[in-house]
Order: structure tokens, then C-alpha cells, then sequence
């Protein structure tokens, strides 16, 4: 498998002669990795670095001496003593054969039409192989019907690197060798149009492909870029590193890079969704509010921006941001004010906002939507273990034993990550599956446990149960480095397999199996993601997973350990500096007043000593009278927030709001002012992902119109509230951002700009960074982690005869969040053009409805319709929705109710109704008009 | 947007969605299967017997219950011809399909004639399909009925057969596991498993019969024992009876009467061995061989005379590559049958992973008798300087085509006057295959060298699993090259480049009347030399005898008749 790195301790250095000429080479190198290693060069086309070697295109013949017939350099080891040749008379003949056959099978039997870049084309020209002597055979049709990537079937030399690709890379099966002989070909699914397929688009198999059979559609790929910039894949948490291709100020496509987290391998959304950048209903001009208009609960056609803003110069619209914010810390305190960053800024930026919020607002309600995502994993991570961090690496699933998933779905959400999780388990790891959802995933487990939804504390608790019953607990561990286990020991006790089972819907056997093969295996590691925390009992299933971490001692060696995904590309980071109600940077709290003074002295201003509001706490205030300006960078509260009708009504209510993005978001349509900013590949600035990994985003465009950088624009307001910051730029921002943030105070933009990526704690300079945490107890006041028990409790709203479906939302593979980026992605969009319900087909049925048709779901705070998508991972009983789509805002849904600790409120669960859409019913809400 | 009331495509995720009618019906006839993707092939074995079609619902339905992707499924179905994949809107085949083989044999009594009056007279109704080499060259041209083989079919005896649903295979008499205990068959068996005979003993009788691997590689059994015995355990034992080389037919000429004398060698080299299963890989095409060894097998377990390990038998599918011993062990393994690079060697890293025994059939028939006759007794046989015995699958332009078991060493002339009677009346010898499609053709100045492993490598030919095709003066050697190149492109599995593209390419060349000789010349060379597997390495063989043995067949355009 190529993303488990061979063995190679028992490395041996060797000598063989190739080519006359004696060179070394280590025991696990190929004929052909030596021979590049000392710049001999032998054509080789099926072969690529990082990927199996197959050695079937035989471009790559050497002669070895004693044998009968040639070998292919591509996956011949050197040994010993071998004596080599690849370019005397035989080697050449054979190499320039198979070269001139597959050249007789190319469009016109000359160069790759589709690529400038062919790896045939180019060792046609070195060897010098003429025009091609046989004759051409028959040409299969191209297959367009892939809104990314073209398929030209007439380049394939059938090389098979699509099919290791898709396989053994990113694990997405999809593309198979089929039939025989001169009738092989590549397929999709069972000979089907790539659109059709079941393809994610993740385009690992364009990258793959050396002639062009498959490229990025509209051939795009034929232009020479002018810049090939290094950065950073702007989605989720995985942080793949990118290569973006531009001409003109202009992003052609995008390369993977080999990155720690993503080995070059991107997703649809990192390959395929950049061009939102370039789109035009991008926010070019700063606007301000008309006056007499007034703020309506209603959203705002972007298309009639203009009968509700006007355009104004930056000057005109920062007077007037700062000035409102201003009036109303005047008149009625630093606390009517509030800030909402955001997760898919840079680190700069988020440190930057809450500094601003901090010291110019004079308050402590600065938060972001991590609020929305992981704040009850954090919650429970920092209570009982000290720290929220992920404790090792995706990629340490390779030195695990036994992977648990639960309440994730990576290959949709963390797509990448899911690669890596998916090669483990193809290397036979034990892969358990827990999640209500039947997804992609479940195919590659061992065990998958469709749990019933809301039971995951019982599960949990009854696996405890199994550990100790049986004896499998680490005592010795739990005896050094944690305190409260006769606790959790007497809270799941009650909790046998055989009582959950029922309750659960997985069986008590597979239940104590799936207990037991965590608890004995040499390393398991645990994956959590938004089925864990979204739950108003979210810090209550985080305290399970690490209670079973901590009894078993799965937890700080290798290949062991406890990873909540992170969702945004920063929510790490924006939480690591401080983007949140309750820390100063570094998770120090703001209501202990050593630490309020540190930063007193820091910053050189007076701080709030008050923990601040959340976000869904923050709207509550607004409706309560309490909070009335705002400033919103890059958050979409509109849409993202639950229950959006109460929501929306509180923005509208705002005396005051400054909405800072790149698009007219529907948080824009309660906004005095817009300030145009930037995307993110259009400034420079760090990034953390969910391995605690900073990176370096680089700019590569230059904000379009008169948007400009974030970092700017908060300055800008910072000096316009009184605030005299002078930062020159990110790099400047980042140092004092270090300075505040020990975990990462070793950490130097030099070095960033040389490496990348660095992995923190990285305290001092010149550390290496910790990839593993917790190998000698915690960072508590003890060092001791703590066991936190957890009774079962109930999501907030059951179903009941009125509403009784179970109503679930998270997301699509191909879109983002409140779909701002996305859905201005014309790939992107136009695999996922509209909401889709995601329903079980036999609950389809009991409505008298059928695949395709429009449904109208309704909960007891709004009603939204859209069309019914059969679904057989769905169990019955359940809808799923994802939250992108503003015709059918799935947030109009759910339900506001709030984990206790966290503040996260349930996105998981709700109860509603559903019924075919009455051919009279009108689009409930937000009619707005489709922005693209 | 436009609101149309229903929009399916929306309506499902990407790509099939599983229907349960089509799982409920794979699950019936998968029954209590353990679910495991090794067994693909049989699995799609239980559905295209049932429906003589596996439609695209049924595949995703098998995929689903084996958690493989579709795809996977799908590519596994394609490779093997035995399997009729319908996607939607395709037609379906009739329920009864007529195999007629127009290998070589076949074709120089008529087999193209034959199907193409059967295409005329059944029109839709039965599907008449040209197929590779089913193993009775003696008995051509050969028409299977459904599984039901007709030697020296014609359109009468076809229609009659058709007419009358003889679509069953009726295998003739044999000797049955009672009989062979009774004839003191698996005393030798029982004797080793007792410890009365001792291993080492045992692999130094084999060595010195010296007896060869039948298959056609002619690798030392014994020594490939004591290789087996090097590697680390669990050690795997993998039989061959793929025999597709067009030609051969020895092996099931032993299987269809004797199924026990392979059976105790096979269990005698799994204990010599200590192999822990054994599995057992027969050819699709002979379905008659695989009732017999389904009952023998079963008869042996049921009453073993020592203690046995488990013996599974497989079913090929319509793949001659899978021959090919690495690919052989792809098919077990329930995947396309690709052929394996080497090194790694089968006997290192073989059958899912594990160190492997892989013999020929015949090779382990003749253990019984080495071990209890002596090698001497085996290598007493032999003339011309050569040693042992062979069986010689012979068919042509002769009197008595069939098995004939003769000494190593004896010629072409030798073995055509003393063991097939003569040519043909009227015919007059020409040429030969030595070794099936593979081994090249040999002109009658030739018939004197002795034909065993090794004898025929100066001229560019090799004996192979001792198929031999005899060419008369009404035969063309170039036509019968082409044949062979069309066979082999016809079953090449593809993977490679010089095999895949170079067999296509001289297909085409051939076909020209005028043969570009030095570019074929060149092609082969490549083709010999860069081939993965022995398909392609030999591919060329009989294009380049044809150039070499028969020159005036080049100058006049038209071969010899």
C-alpha cells in the first residue's frame, strides 16, 4: 500500500553495476529509483513515485546479466552484484517497441492532444522513436459527462495508474481494468460515463494519468500557467497542501502537493472548487445600507443589492463601521457589542479579530463556529485531559491496530483524512464503523455498528461495561496517570451489552467484540466528528470516548490516541488564538485574573474579566435587548445558525452590523455595511489543521475590484475605534500572535516559508514539534486525566405522532457550509445543484412519494421543501439534510437547544414531518432568487 | 431553476443503487456462502447458471453483499468469457448457447464452416459463439451444447442435440474411488501419512525419476518440492488443470478415467510438502471433469483412507491465461487473471500470499506410479538418448489422434507411424506444433528430432505441455500462425503492452498479404522480450517458424494446398 511506508529497518546498502558504471543503492530501491538517484535515465510510464509499481507498460526493459529475458526496472529491486543494462542494443529495442506500439494507438499516432505535458510524448522525443509502423486501433468515443475532468479514452495507454489511483490512493474504487486483451480498457463503476459513476471527482486519477486520457475538463490543462504558487487547500481540516496553477491573475487548476497530511491526494472541493474567486457576483465595492431602508427577518436578493446598499469609498464605509460600533460602546456599554469571526481565516486574522474584540470592544463575546462544530469535544477534551487537541496525527493510523470512526463521515467531510483511514484498513487494521448512517466507510470496517441516533453515551458506556467486566482494563495505567475511575466505574455499571443492546440496536455480542478489540489491541485510535459533538449530550459522548481511551491506555503512543476531525480549515487555529468567549490565545482563560493581567500587560489596554458570550448565546442577547452592534468577518450566522428564523429575526434586530466577506452572504441582508474582502487564496497567512499542523498559505491572486485584505480591513476598524495598530503585515501579526501562544511560540515565519507546515507544541525554536501528545500523563493541574462519567440522556426533541421523523443535517462532499464558496464553484455546483432529502426509500414509499420528487419537511420552528433522494445508508425514520442551500435552509429546522457545557446546540436531531409537496405549495422561505 | 415535478436523477446518489429484488435473489443463491471475495468467480458461476446472464443489477447486488465496489465486480466478470454481463437495455442471450471451437485443429476440419451454417440455421434462438481450443482436438471440430461437447460435429449432429436439450455433459465410465481402493489405490497415500514412508526419501525418488512438470514449463517436481519445504508455513498447494493450449488434452483424458491416481499424488506432494489446503483449478470447459471430481472429492472425504486436508475445488471461467500459473492463482483468489511478475517466485509468495505448491495435473498422476513401480521403472522408458514418458496429445492430418503415451524422446515421424497410424489418406506430412499454438510449427525436414523438453529450443520451438498439431499439404503454415496469433490476442490478458498491443498489431500484419517480415521480426523480439508472462514471451512463436521453416509460403501468397 503505498501510503504505509515499506519497512525499511533492515536497510542495506549495495553495489551493482548498471550500465558499466558501479553505483549504489540501498536493498529496498528499485533498478529504476537508483538509476535516477545517480541521473541515468530509463523511460518508464505505468510508474509512479509514491504508488505501487505494476510494471505492466514495459517501458523500462533492462537487460540483467544470467537471466533469459529482460526485467523492468520499475519493480526489480537491485541486488548485490547485478549487472545491468538499460541502454545497450536489447534494452533499447524493447524500450522503443513498446513506446512506438503505444504511440500507434494515439490520436493521429502523434502527440497527446490533451496535455502538453505527456510522459510518452516526452520519452518518444528522447529515444527518438519515429512514426509509428503499425496500424491504429479502433478509437473509443470521449466521455465529457464529468463536469471536472474529461475522459479521452484514445490517450490511454492503460498504464493502470488511474486504477492505483482510485484504489489504492484515495480508496474510492471507482475505476476498474475491465474486459481482456485488446478489449481491456479503463472503466467507471461497470463501464459507465464518469458523471454517472459513483466518481467523487477527487481527480487523483488526472494527476495520475501520463498522456492525458483524463484532465481537467474545458481543457484547461493546455494552457501554460505563468505561476505555480504553493499553498494551502482553503476547505476542511485536513490541510492538503496545493499546488495553484495561474496565468494572468487567473487559477487554471490546481496540483496536490505532497504534504504531511495529504501526500499530494486533494478532494473535488481542494482540486475542483476554487473558482468562486473568480466569480462575478464577488463583493468588488464596499456598500452601505440606503437610508430608510429598513431590516426585515426577510433575505435579500443579490440581485437587488442595489435598492438596498449603495456603493461608497473605503473611507466612507470604515468611518461608518467604526463610527456605529463606537456609538454604541458609548451609549451602552462594551457588552451590546459582539464579534464573529471566522474558522476560514488565517491564524493572523482570527488572533487579530478577537484582539480587536478584546481591546477595542472592550468585551469577551468574540466567537466563531467552532461554537457550531467541535465546542463540546473541546469542552470535554480540556476538562479531562487538559488539552483540545487531537493527540496524533491521521496519518498515525498506519502505526495503529484497531481504527474507530463514529459519528463522522470523513470520506464526505474530511475526504483526504478518509484516504489514509481507508489504506489502513486495506492493510488489514481492524476498522470499526459507529455512526446511524450507512456511508462509504462501512464497506472497508470490519465491524459497523449502525447504532441507533442519540444512543452513542449507552453505546459507549456499555463497551466500558464489556472492559471491565472482562478484565481488559490497563490498570496500571489508569493507576498512574488518571483519578475518578470508581467513578466512571459505578456510573457504568448499570450499562451490560444485553441492556443496550435493544436500546442501541447493535447486538450485545458486537458490541463486547468491537469493546474488546479496542481494548486488547496494541494501538487503537479513535475518530470523532460532528455525530459525537452536535448533540445537546455532545460533551457527554466526548467524555466517553476518552474515559475508553483512558481506562484501556489507548492514548499516548503511536498509533494511539483520540482525534476529534476538525471541520474548517482552521478551526484549530482560530481556536488555538484565542477566536472564542472563554481564552485568552492558548486556551488561557480570560476569567482567571493572572492571566487577565498578563494580557492587560500584553496588550496594553484594560480586558473584560467576564467569560463572553457564545454564538447562539449572542443572538439570544440580541433578542433579549441586550447586544445591539455587531462586526461579522467571514461567519454567515444567517444560515449557519440553528432554528434561522429566530436567527435571522435577531439580525435584523442589530442597530448596528458590519459584515466583512466576499460574497453577498445571507447575513449580508441584515448588514448596515459591507466591507469586500478577501479569499483566501488572495492574501498570505498560517493556517492549523486538525494534526495541529501550521501551514503557510501563500498569496496568488490579487483581490478583485476594490476588495481587499481582512487583515487590512480589521486594522482599518481597529484604528478607527481608537486602537493605534501599526502591523506590516501577516508576518508581523504572526510573531505577536507567537508571543501570546507558547504552544506555538517555537515556531518562525522563516520557517514556515521554508517548510510548510510544522507541527506543534513547538515551544522553542528550532523544536521539531510534537505529533504525539499525552506520552507521559496530562496537562492538568494534577497530570492526571480525568474520568467524567456520563448517564444517557435525550436529545431535546423526540419524535413524537405529530413530528415524528428524526432530522439529521451535516454536509455534502462537494459543498462547504453555508454554500458561499461552493455554490459559486461551477464544478462544484453542478454536481450538486440543489437541496436534496436524503430518505430512507421504504419511508419514501410510506408517503406515496418517489425518488425525485419535491417534499416538504416541517418542525415545529419552520418548514422547507426540496426534492427526496432514496437512500439506503439512511435507517428508517430519519431524514438527512445538508445545510448549503439557501432555498432549502436546513437550519430553519433545527433546534436551538443548547449542550449545557459546550453551548454547541443539536444539529443531529430534531423531530419533523414530511409530506409530499402539494403542487400549490410556494418555496416556504427565503425565496431568494439562484445567485448563479 | 427549472421545477420539474419528479427529477430522478436527483432523486438517487450517484452511481446504482443496490435493488432489493436483486440482492434478495443473489442471497438465495449464494445461501450460507461465508461471504468471502475469494469466491467471486464461483459466485458469479451460481448466478450466470441460474439466469445464463448476469445482469448489471445482479452484479451490484453481489457487490454489495461482498462489500467490493461494483467495479471490482465488474472488472472481475469481464475478464472470463463463461460470464454474459447485461447492462441495462442490453439484449439478453438466449438461454442456450452453442460453443464451437476454431482453435487450430479445429479449424483445419471445418470449424468456421461449421459455425456459420450453425448462425444460419439458428438465427436468435441459440447463440452460436467461435471459441478458443476446448480440449478434444482428436474428436474436430468440436460444437459444446450448453456444456455438452459433440466431436466431429455437424450441423445435423448439433441441431439434434439442440432439438433435443442435450445441454448436459455425459462423462464416460471410470474408475470410481471404490474401484481404485479396491485396485489398491491410496496405499501409497496412507503409507506416507503413517509415516511408513519417509519424505525425504520420497522427494529423492521423484528427483531421481526426474520427472517434470507437464504443465509445460518442465520444472523438476522433486526439486520444486524440496524448495517448497525451504519456505516458511502455512504453505498452500495450488493444482493446475487449466489445460487451454490449444492442442492439449491429456489431462483430461487422465481426469475422465483415473480421477484417483491424481488425486493420491496430489495428497502424496501436499504431505511431502506439509500444505496445508489444497486447491483445485479446473477449466470452465470441462464441466463433465467437474461432475466426476465433484463426486470422487466427495467420495474421498467421506470415507479418506488417512486423515486429508481440505480440498477445494474451482471453477475456471473461459480464460486460457489463467493457465499461466500466477494467474491461475489471481482466478483463486477471485480476481481477473492477470498474470504475477516475478520475483517474487508462486513458490515464495503464491496463493494468498502464502508459499505454493503449484503443479500440473498429469504431473502428480505419475507420482503413484514413480513411487510405487520406482524411478527406474520411469526412466527406463525414453529413446533417442532421452528419458521417461510422455503423453502426447496428438491431432492433424493423422489416423489415431488422441493421447498417446510414449517414451521422451521419440520424433515426430516416429510417434506419427507407430502410435497415429499414418497420415491422413491423401495427406502427406508437412509440418507440426510441437507444443500447442505455443510452441511453434516445425517443418517435416524436422520430424526427427527427438521431442522432449529442451530438444527443440535451436529451432525455435519447445514441446510444452506435448500437444502436437500435425500439418498436412492441404495446410498453410502462415494461415495456421495467424490462428495462433489471433488466439493469443484473443486471450491475452491484457496487462502488459508488448502482449496486449503487440498481439493486436500482428494480427493486423498477418492479415495483410504481404507480411512486413523484418517488422514482425522486430516486433517479436520485444514481444519475447518484454512480455510478463509466458503468453506473450512464445506469442510469437509459430509467426516467426512461419517465416523461418516455410519461405515458399511468403513468395507465392497462398501456403502449400
Amino acid at each position: 500500500m503505498a501510503a504505509i511506508p515499506e519497512d525499511v529497518s533492515s536497510e542495506e546498502q549495495l553495489k551493482f553495476t548498471l550500465n558499466g558504471r558501479e553505483i549504489e543503492a540501498l536493498s529496498h530501491e528499485t533498478i529504476l529509483q537508483a538509476a535516477q538517484r545517480v541521473g541515468i535515465e530509463i523511460p518508464y510510464l505505468c510508474y509512479q513515485e509514491g504508488y505501487r509499481p505494476d510494471g505492466n507498460c514495459r517501458a523500462c526493459m533492462v537487460e540483467i546479466k544470467g537471466e533469459r529475458i529482460l526485467a523492468p526496472a520499475c519493480v526489480r529491486k537491485a541486488t548485490k552484484g547485478m549487472e545491468v543494462n538499460s541502454d545497450n542494443e536489447r534494452a533499447l529495442h524493447s524500450q522503443r517497441m513498446v513506446l512506438e506500439l503505444l504511440l500507434s494507438d494515439m490520436p493521429d499516432q502523434g502527440i497527446s492532444p490533451y496535455t502538453p505535458n505527456s510522459e510518452l510524448d516526452h520519452w518518444i522525443k528522447q529515444l527518438g522513436v519515429g512514426r509509428p509502423r503499425f496500424p491504429q486501433r479502433e478509437q473509443p468515443h470521449d466521455d465529457l459527462s464529468n463536469p471536472g475532468i474529461a475522459v479521452n479514452l484514445d490517450a490511454c495507454i492503460q498504464c493502470t495508474r488511474c486504477v492505483r489511483a482510485c484504489r489504492e490512493e484515495q480508496v474510492n474504487d471507482v475505476i476498474g481494468y475491465a474486459f481482456r486483451g485488446p478489449h481491456s480498457k479503463i472503466v467507471f463503476d461497470l463501464d459507465d460515463p464518469m458523471g454517472k459513476s459513483t466518481c467523487v471527482t477527487c481527480g487523483e486519477c488526472v494527476q495520475a494519468c501520463p498522456t492525458g486520457a483524463l484532465m481537467p475538463a474545458n481543457e484547461v490543462g493546455l494552457v501554460e500557467p505563468d505561476t505555480k504558487i504553493e499553498s494551502v487547500c482553503p476547505y476542511c481540516g485536513v490541510g492538503c497542501l496545493l499546488t495553484f496553477n495561474v496565468k494572468n491573475n487567473h487559477i487554471l487548476y490546481i496540483d496536490g502537493r505532497d504534504g504531511p497530511s495529504n501526500q499530494s491526494r486533494l478532494c473535488v472541493k481542494g482540486r475542483y472548487g476554487f473558482d468562486y474567486v473568480h466569480h462575478p457576483d464577488r463583493l468588488t465595492k464596499p456598500l452601505v445600507r440606503r437610508d430608510g431602508i429598513p431590516k426585515t427577518p426577510a433575505l435579500i436578493d443579490p440581485r437587488d443589492i442595489d435598492k438596498y446598499f449603495r456603493e461608497v469609498s473605503w473611507d466612507e464605509a470604515l468611518d461608518f463601521a467604526a463610527a456605529g460600533l463606537r456609538r454604541i460602546k458609548d451609549e451602552k456599554g462594551p457588552q451590546a457589542l459582539a464579534g464573529f469571526g471566522s474558522a476560514k481565516g488565517s491564524n493572523e486574522e482570527a488572533y487579530l479579530f478577537q484582539k480587536l474584540v478584546r481591546a477595542g470592544f472592550g468585551t469577551n463575546n468574540v466567537d466563531h463556529c467552532t461554537r457550531l462544530c467541535h465546542a463540546s469535544s473541546v469542552a470535554a477534551m480540556l476538562e479531562t485531559i487538559g488539552s483540545g487537541a487531537v493527540s496524533n496525527q491521521v496519518a498515525d493510523v498506519a502505526a495503529a491496530e484497531v481504527i474507530v470512526v463514529i459519528g463522522a463521515r470523513p470520506t464526505v467531510n474530511h475526504p483526504v483524512a478518509a484516504t489514509f483511514i481507508k489504506n489502513a484498513a486495506q492493510a488489514g487494521k481492524t476498522l470499526i464503523v459507529i455512526d446511524p448512517y450507512r456511508y462509504e466507510l462501512a464497506r472497508h470496517a470490519d465491524y459497523y455498528l449502525q447504532m441507533r441516533p442519540d444512543t452513542d453515551v449507552a453505546l459507549l458506556n456499555a463497551m466500558m461495561h464489556t472492559i471491565i467486566y472482562e478484565g481488559l482494563q490497563n490498570d496500571a495505567y489508569i493507576a498512574k496517570y488518571t483519578e475518578g475511575y470508581e467513578d466512571l466505574k459505578r456510573c457504568v455499571e448499570a450499562y451490560t451489552a444485553e441492556k443496550v443492546a435493544p436500546l442501541s440496536g447493535i447486538p450485545a455480542e458486537t458490541i463486547k467484540e468491537v469493546a474488546r478489540r479496542y481494548a486488547k489491541s496494541k494501538g487503537s485510535m479513535i475518530f470523532w466528528g460532528m455525530g459525537i459533538s452536535q448533540h445537546i449530550h455532545g460533551t457527554d459522548n466526548a467524555r466517553c470516548l476518552i474515559s475508553l481511551a483512558l481506562m484501556t491506555g489507548q492514548i499516548g503512543r503511536p498509533g494511539t490516541g483520540l482525534h476529534p476531525l476538525r471541520g474548517q480549515n482552521n478551526v484549530q487555529g482560530a481556536s488555538d488564538v484565542g477566536l472564542i468567549p472563554m481564552f485568552y490565545p492558548d486556551y488561557q482563560a480570560v476569567d482567571d485574573p493572572a492571566i487577565q493581567g498578563k494580557f492587560e500587560k500584553f496588550w496594553d489596554t484594560q480586558l473584560d474579566p467576564d467569560v463572553g458570550l457564545t454564538v447562539v448565546e449572542i443572538i439570544d442577547a440580541i433578542h433579549a435587548g441586550e447586544l445591539h452592534g455587531m462586526y461579522i468577518m467571514g461567519e454567515n450566522p444567517a444560515m449557519s445558525d440553528p432554528n434561522l428564523t429566530h436567527a435571522r429575526e435577531a439580525a435584523a434586530k442589530l442597530q448596528h452590523l458590519v459584515v466583512q466577506d466576499i460574497f453577498f452572504t445571507e447575513t449580508c441582508s441584515f448588514a448596515d455595511v459591507i466591507l469586500p474582502a478577501s479569499a483566501f487564496p488572495e492574501k498570505t497567512g498560517t493556517i492549523t489543521n486538525t494534526d495541529r499542523r501550521v501551514q503557510l498559505g501563500r498569496k496568488v491572486l490579487d483581490p478583485p475590484g476594490d476588495a481587499r485584505q481582512d487583515l487590512w480591513i480589521i486594522q482599518e476598524i481597529a484604528t478607527r475605534i481608537g486602537l493605534d495598530w501599526h502591523y506590516s503585515g501577516p508576518s508581523e501579526v504572526f510573531d505577536e500572535m507567537r508571543a501570546a501562544t507558547p504552544s506555538i511560540g517555537g515556531i518562525t515565519w522563516e520557517r514556515l516559508e521554508q517548510e510548510d507546515s510544522v507541527t506543534y507544541p513547538c515551544e522553542k525554536e528550532g523544536d521539531p514539534g510534537d505529533p504525539i501528545l499525552f506520552d507521559d500523563g496530562f496537562p492538568t493541574p494534577s497530570g492526571k486525566g480525568r474520568f467524567v462519567p456520563a448517564e444517557l440522556s435525550s436529545a431535546d426533541e423526540l419524535p413524537d405522532d405529530d413530528y415524528p421523523f428524526i432530522f439529521t443535517t451535516g454536509r455534502q462532499l462537494e459543498h462547504w457550509h453555508t454554500g458561499t464558496m461552493t455554490r459559486h464553484a461551477a464544478v462544484l455546483d453542478a454536481i450538486e445543484p440543489e437541496p436534496v432529502f436524503n430518505i430512507h426509500p421504504d419511508d419514501l414509499k410510506a408517503i406515496d412519494a418517489h425518488p425525485g420528487d419535491r417534499i416538504v419537511l416541517e418542525s415545529r420552528r419552520g418548514h422547507i421543501e426540496a426534492r427526496a433522494r432514496v437512500d439506503t445508508a439512511m435507517q428508517r425514520g430519519s431524514v438527512f439534510m445538508a445545510f448549503h442551500f439557501w432555498e432549502a435552509a436546513a437550519n430553519l429546522l433545527t433546534n436551538p437547544a443548547l449542550d449545557p457545557v459546550a453551548k454547541i446546540p443539536e444539529f443531529k436531531f430534531c423531530a419533523v414531518r414530511m409530506t409530499p409537496a402539494d403542487s400549490n405549495t410556494k418555496v416556504p422561505q427565503g425565496a431568494k432568487q439562484q445567485i448563479a | 431553476m427549472a421545477k420539474k415535478r419528479r427529477n430522478k436523477q436527483r432523486g438517487q446518489s450517484r452511481g446504482r443503487a443496490v435493488d432489493p429484488r436483486a440482492l434478495a435473489e443473489v442471497c438465495a443463491l449464494l445461501a450460507d456462502a461465508p461471504r468471502r471475495r475469494e469466491l467471486l468467480i464461483e459466485f458469479l458461476h451460481l448466478i450466470q447458471d441460474h439466469y445464463h446472464h448476469i445482469t448489471a443489477a445482479h452484479l451490484v447486488a453481489l457487490a454489495d453483499e461482498l462489500k467490493l465496489s461494483t467495479t471490482e465486480v465488474y472488472e472481475v466478470a469481464t475478464f472470463y468469457h463463461h460470464f454474459d454481463v447485461i447492462k441495462e437495455g442490453e439484449p439478453v442471450p438466449p438461454m442456450l448457447t452453442v460453443r464451437v471451437c476454431n482453435s487450430i485443429t479445429c479449424e483445419m476440419f471445418g470449424a468456421n464452416t461449421l459455425i456459420r451454417d450453425l448462425n444460419e440455421l439458428f438465427g436468435k434462438h441459440v447463440r452460436v459463439q467461435p471459441v478458443p481450443c476446448v480440449g478434444r482436438c482428436h474428436g474436430g471440430p468440436v460444437a459444446v451444447i450448453g456444456k455438452n461437447p459433440i466431436e466431429q460435429a455437424t450441423l445435423k449432429t448439433v441441431k439434434s442435440a439442440v432439438d433435443a436439450n442435450n445441454t448436459e455433459p455425459i462423462p464416460p465410465p471410470y474408475i470410481n474411488y471404490d474401484q481404485y481402493r479396491n485396485e489398491g489405490g491410496y496405499k501409497t497415500l496412507a503409507a506416507c501419512i503413517n509415516g511408513e514412508r519417509d519424505v525425504d526419501q520420497v522427494i529423492t525418488a521423484m528427483e531421481d525419476a526426474n520427472l517434470r512438470g507437464l504443465g509445460g514449463a518442465g520444472f523438476a517436481a522433486g526439486q520444486k518440492w524440496r524448495i517448497l519445504r525451504d519456505q516458511p508455513k502455512p504453505r498452500l498447494m495450488a493444482v493446475n488443470i487449466d489445460e487451454g493450449e490449444p492442442g492439449t488434452f491429456k489431462d483430461r483424458f487422465y481426469l475422465e478415467r483415473d480421477p484417483h491416481r491424481f488425486l493420491e499424488g496430489m495428497l502424496i506432494s501436499g504431505w511431502a510438502t506439509e500444505c496445508q489446503e489444497i486447491y483445485i483449478y479446473l477449466r470452465d470447459e470441462y464441466a463433465g471433469c467437474q461432475v466426476t471430481l465433484s463426486q470422487e472429492l466427495a467420495a474421498l472425504r467421506r470415507d479418506p483412507p488417512c486423515s486429508i486436508p481440505p480440498i477445494h475445488l474451482r471453477r475456471g471461467a473461459g480464460a486460457y491465461i489463467c493457465g499461466e500459473e500466477s494467474a491461475m492463482i489471481e482466478s483463486i483468489e477471485g480476481k481477473r487473471g492477470m498474470p504475477r511478475l516475478r520475483p517474487p517466485y508462486v513458490a515464495q509468495v503464491g496463493l494468498f500470499g502464502r508459499p505454493t505448491l503449484e503443479h500440473n495435473m498429469e504431473t502428480q498422476y505419475w507420482v503413484r506410479d514413480i513411487l510405487e513401480k520406482g524411478p527406474k521403472w520411469f526412466t527406463a522408458q525414453g529413446r533417442n538418448g532421452r528419458k521417461g514418458l510422455r503423453s502426447f496429445s496428438v491431432s492433424g492430418r493423422i489416423q489415431k489422434p488422441g493421447v498417446h503415451l510414449a517414451p521422451a524422446g521419440i520424433t515426430m515421424r516416429e510417434l506419427i507411424d507407430e502410435y497415429c497410424d499414418g497420415m491422413l489418406p491423401d495427406h502427406e506430412f508437412y509440418g507440426y506444433f510441437p507444443g500447442g499454438a505455443a510452441g511453434g510449427i516445425l517443418p517435416a525436414s524436422l520430424g526427427d528430432v527427438p521431442l522432449d523438453f529442451d530438444t527443440l529450443a535451436p529451432y525455435g520451438a519447445f514441446i510444452g505441455s506435448a500437444a502436437i498439431i500435425v500439418l498436412s499439404n492441404h495446410d498453410s503454415a502462415r494461415e495456421m500462425a495467424l490462428n495462433a496469433m489471433r488466439f493469443f490476442e484473443d486471450e491475452s490478458c491484457g496487462q502488459c503492452t508488448p502482449c496486449r498491443v503487440g498481439t493486436a498489431k500482428a494480427v493486423k500484419l498477418m492479415e495483410n498479404d504481404d507480411w512486413d517480415t523484418s517488422l514482425l521480426e522486430e516486433l517479436a523480439v520485444a514481444m519475447e522480450d518484454a512480455s510478463i508472462c509466458g503468453l506473450g514471451q512464445a506469442a510469437p512463436n509459430p509467426l516467426r517458424c512461419a517465416i523461418k521453416y516455410f519461405p515458399e509460403e511468403f513468395r507465392s501468397h497462398g501456403g502449400n494446398s
